[in-house]
């Protein structure tokens, strides 16, 4: 049985929502030990999911010894097994959650699900010291506004369609531009957009708390395609706008609940230009401005471990029987006792 | 006299042409660029007189416009005399209470009948005047349409509103308001968009009702 909060109680988490594998090695008293990752990239067009999956299985072994041995900890010192049980694609799940379960019964250790949204804001928390923050959680497969109340991560706005970085993604591909190892498309983006000048008039849609990002995609695209703009204009438009929605409606979030900080966490966390359009509204709302540092902003296992030891610390374990994937799981169904504890 | 800093404009009470008149002004935001910024704030600007309007239309008393000034983003309207039906539903005795809501849901349905969506659906965005009527303020996030998914999350936005504002009566003054609603729209349609309210309630997404 692990001791509550020593740093000698190691948990494994496992990450697979999507594109990418993660495993890490993370302490009970919030050490990262060890991060490792391997992302499937596709030949062309977006994630396949079952490709993906098959990805994942392959590179498991390895990614999983290089967990171990850059945390210089023995698999038969591990004290639980913590795995993101949703939401996201269904066949990448279930590879890590079946990876997830061969070990904490090899091991014998309990097992916990963890949801991956609360993966990503707890691990922002964690890194940042942010305690009760409205967090902006922007990836590829998830744009969420939420703040903790009443036992839960409530939702206060969210994408209708599709997610902010699946918006630049698609955007990125449509116009021809190459992905690159290690600079994702969203980073490409940000750079061009950097020597963007004119503004192209794209559509802003937020209604009320919610937000939809189709119609500026579809719009971005065909303002690059009739040349209103150079490459690099359209980019710089797409993220004034994108990123001023994404910032008015955590405003809003803000004047509501008053919370004293806020929290960007998630892949396109990364981008400066966002995080410097944040940062005016934390300070005119006297909140503390929380960024997650660039090597836990992507999917992540240490995340899915940190979450996972929460859980486990107020009591909350995954059995095997209830260990399948939800692939549509939602942050506010998640019983966060370890929040307020 | 500024009367009320929301997150995306502030109202002030002031004085024009000898009678008092509200402002209601969308300041620039510092975070976007100003082409943008202007952008969004003259949209809103023209939006919301325009869909005022439309309410009025729709027989929905709202405050009249006087001046749009689309450069400033600045809207000059009536002052509402009257209380926040916020205020008086707790109040006031019971048959005065369930004809206010009965109230509040017939003009919810005029609104929904002509393809307006509130948006922001709370006792404090309605007025009751001396002479009984209530105004509809507000409108800065509505919209149009004529589905039944956004006049269901209209009126669960009042349920949930009569829920954390006025708890003891929440459950009679909600029914009281479904009747209303039903007089406007007719028993079919609010039967509807009472299912759609039930589906909406079983989303996750506002899983704290269910508790």
């Amino acid at each position: 049985m692990p001791t509550q909060n020593s740093a000698r109680s190691y948990c494994l988490g496992i990450e697979s929502t999507a594109d990418d594998f993660g495993v890490a090695v993370v302490s009970f008293d919030g050490k990262v030990l060890s991060n490792a990752n391997d992302a499937y990239t596709p030949k062309e067009g977006g994630i396949h999911p079952r490709e993906a999956a098959r990805h994942h299985a392959e590179v498991a072994e390895k990614v999983l010894s290089e967990a171990f041995e850059t945390a210089a900890v023995k698999p038969q010192e591990i004290s639980l097994v913590a795995f993101a049980q949703g939401p996201g694609l269904g066949p990448c799940l279930r590879t890590g959650a079946t990876a997830a379960r061969a070990l904490a019964s090899y091991l014998d250790v309990p097992l916990v699900g963890v949801n991956h949204c609360v993966g990503h804001i707890e691990i922002g928390k964690l890194a940042t010291g942010a305690t009760d923050p409205v967090t902006l959680y922007v990836s590829g497969g998830n744009t969420i506004v939420s703040a903790f109340e009443a036992g839960r991560y409530r939702i206060f706005g969210e994408t209708l369609d599709i997610a902010m970085g699946n918006c630049l993604d698609v955007f990125a591909r449509a116009v021809g531009i190459q992905q690159r190892k290690g600079a994702p498309f969203g980073a490409i983006v940000e750079q061009l957009a950097r020597k963007g000048e004119k503004f192209v008039s794209l559509p802003y849609t937020v209604k009320g708390m919610d937000l939809s990002f189709s119609g500026l995609l579809t719009a971005a695209v065909s303002a690059f395609q009739s040349k209103k703009g150079s490459l690099d204009d359209v980019c710089f438009s797409l993220q004034e706008v994108a990123f001023s929605m994404l910032t008015e409606v955590t405003e809003r979030a803000l004047a509501h609940t008053e919370k004293p900080e806020v929290l960007l966490t998630g892949g396109v966390a990364a981008n400066k230009k966002l995080q410097s359009m944040l940062e005016v509204i934390a300070e005119e709302h006297d909140a503390r401005f929380c960024v997650v540092p660039l090597r836990l902003a992507a999917d992540n296992g240490a995340m899915i471990a940190w979450a996972g030891i929460l859980a486990y610390k107020s009591g909350i374990s995954t059995p095997l029987e209830k260990s399948y994937v939800d692939v549509k799981w939602r942050l506010e169904d998640v019983y966060a006792p370890w929040v307020e504890g | 006299m500024l009367i009320k800093k929301g997150a995306e404009a502030s109202l002030y009470l002031e004085t024009w042409q000898n009678r008092q008149v509200i402002v209601k002004q969308r300041h620039p935001k510092r975070y976007r660029i100003p082409e943008l910024d202007l952008m969004i704030r003259s949209q809103r600007t023209l939006h919301e007189p325009n869909i005022i309007h439309k309410a009025k239309e729709a027989g929905v008393p709202t405050p009249t416009i006087f001046r749009v000034d689309v450069a400033e983003a600045k809207i000059l309207m009536e002052f509402v005399e009257g209380k926040q039906v916020k205020e008086v539903l707790d109040t006031v005795s019971s048959e005065e209470r369930l004809r206010l809501s009965v109230l509040m849901g017939r003009m919810i349905g005029r609104l929904h009948k002509h393809g307006i969506i509130h948006g922001d659906l709370t006792t404090s965005n309605m007025i009751l005047t001396p002479y009984g009527k209530i105004v509809f303020i507000d409108f800065g996030l509505s919209e149009r349409s004529v589905e039944l998914e956004p006049k269901g999350v209209d009126l669960h936005l009042m349920k949930r509103a009569l829920q954390s504002t006025h708890y003891k009566h929440a459950k009679e003054c909600f029914k009281a308001v479904m009747k209303g609603y039903a007089e406007s729209v007719g028993d079919e349609e609010a039967k509807k968009v009472a299912a759609k309210i039930r589906e909406i309630e079983k989303r996750g997404r506002y899983v704290a009702d269910r508790e």
